[in-house]
């Protein structure tokens, strides 16, 4: 299905995107892990992963980055995704108020620090991420159908 | 001085977003408006929301040359013109004087309160952890504001999902 001639972009396209999509998704999943220690954060993060699947299927055509992430696998991850920041926001509760940070803070710039602000970035970044990409996928399918 | 260059450009990209007869030029006349923004970003120095008006940016316009590339739309201009400036006139200047009325109370470019700022800049570190300021604003000290803006997405593609759905197209 990947070297399938027929769909996507030409040769020079597809190969470029097999070298850089894994480097632009390893970047989106390192600004969301290192929100609280450099510019960035689960929004941008979570839209650069976005994009390398949005990439993936402009280069080789929607069946590749379907057979990736699916729309069910796309909604459900969404799902799951908001749940878990809103348990994050609910387990401050332990602590006595909504979104406390009841986790150990840990030492300033170290990867493992801040509390809960990292569980809440990576929730955010799924969210994001699955969501814009879910958006996109919607989008061509209900253009190819017509 | 940069500011006001690119301000002066990203005006110029929104005319001509505007009066360009191309739909896909005027789409990419919108994607160089919203690369300005991002340059504007980092003149005032906040890489966070450069960095995220740059990767929007880029979503947006994939999505919008995705939309636009096979299509023609007829570009309807026709009568009533007098009305419609007119009306456009009228709107125009009582935008600018609600904006008047509102932005004389607002503090200086560059010149901040620094009332609540200046608390949340002394105490960031030591009551998050998190040594990105904005992080720490956004996701402990107004952590409520990010739920609703997650709530807000979450709504926007349950109705994307459920307008666009294959069986709702049906006749």
């Amino acid at each position: 299905m990947i070297n399938n001639p027929k769909t996507g972009m030409t040769l020079i396209v597809k190969t470029i995107t097999r070298l850089t999509v894994g480097l632009i998704l390893l970047f989106g999943i390192y600004i969301v892990l290192h929100g609280h220690l450099s510019p960035g954060g689960g929004f941008a993060g979570g839209v650069i992963v976005a994009l390398s699947f949005v990439h993936l299927m402009l280069a080789f055509g929607k069946d590749v980055a379907i057979s990736k992430v699916s729309k069910n696998l796309a909604s459900n991850l969404e799902s799951i995704a908001a749940l878990m920041f809103l348990s994050i926001a609910l387990l401050g509760f332990l602590g006595g108020s909504f979104f406390l940070n009841i986790l150990p803070k840990g030492t300033p710039f170290n990867l493992f620090s801040a509390g809960i602000i990292p569980l809440c970035n990576i929730a955010i970044g799924i969210k994001v991420g699955v969501g814009l990409f879910a958006i996109f996928l919607t989008l061509v399918i209900v253009e190819k159908s017509k | 001085m940069e500011l006001h260059i690119l301000l002066i450009f990203m005006i110029c990209a929104a005319i001509v977003a505007i009066e360009v007869k191309d739909l896909l030029s005027s789409v990419i006349a919108v994607g160089a408006v919203g690369f300005a923004l991002c340059l504007a970003f980092l003149v005032l120095k906040a890489p966070d929301l450069a960095i995220t008006q740059l990767v929007v940016e880029i979503l947006c316009l994939i999505i919008l040359i995705r939309a636009t590339i096979n299509k023609d739309l007829p570009l309807v201009i026709e009568g009533r013109w007098f009305f419609n400036t007119v009306s456009t006139l009228g709107f125009i200047a009582v935008f600018l004087l609600f904006a008047w009325l509102a932005l004389k109370e607002l503090p200086g470019f560059g010149e901040p309160i620094m009332a609540v700022v200046k608390k949340y800049l002394q105490e960031g570190v030591s009551k998050t952890g998190a040594v990105n300021i904005v992080t720490a604003v956004i996701l402990d000290f107004r952590a409520y504001d990010t739920l609703g803006e997650a709530t807000v997405l979450f709504t926007s593609v349950i109705g994307i999902m459920a307008i666009l759905r294959r069986p709702g197209r049906k006749k």
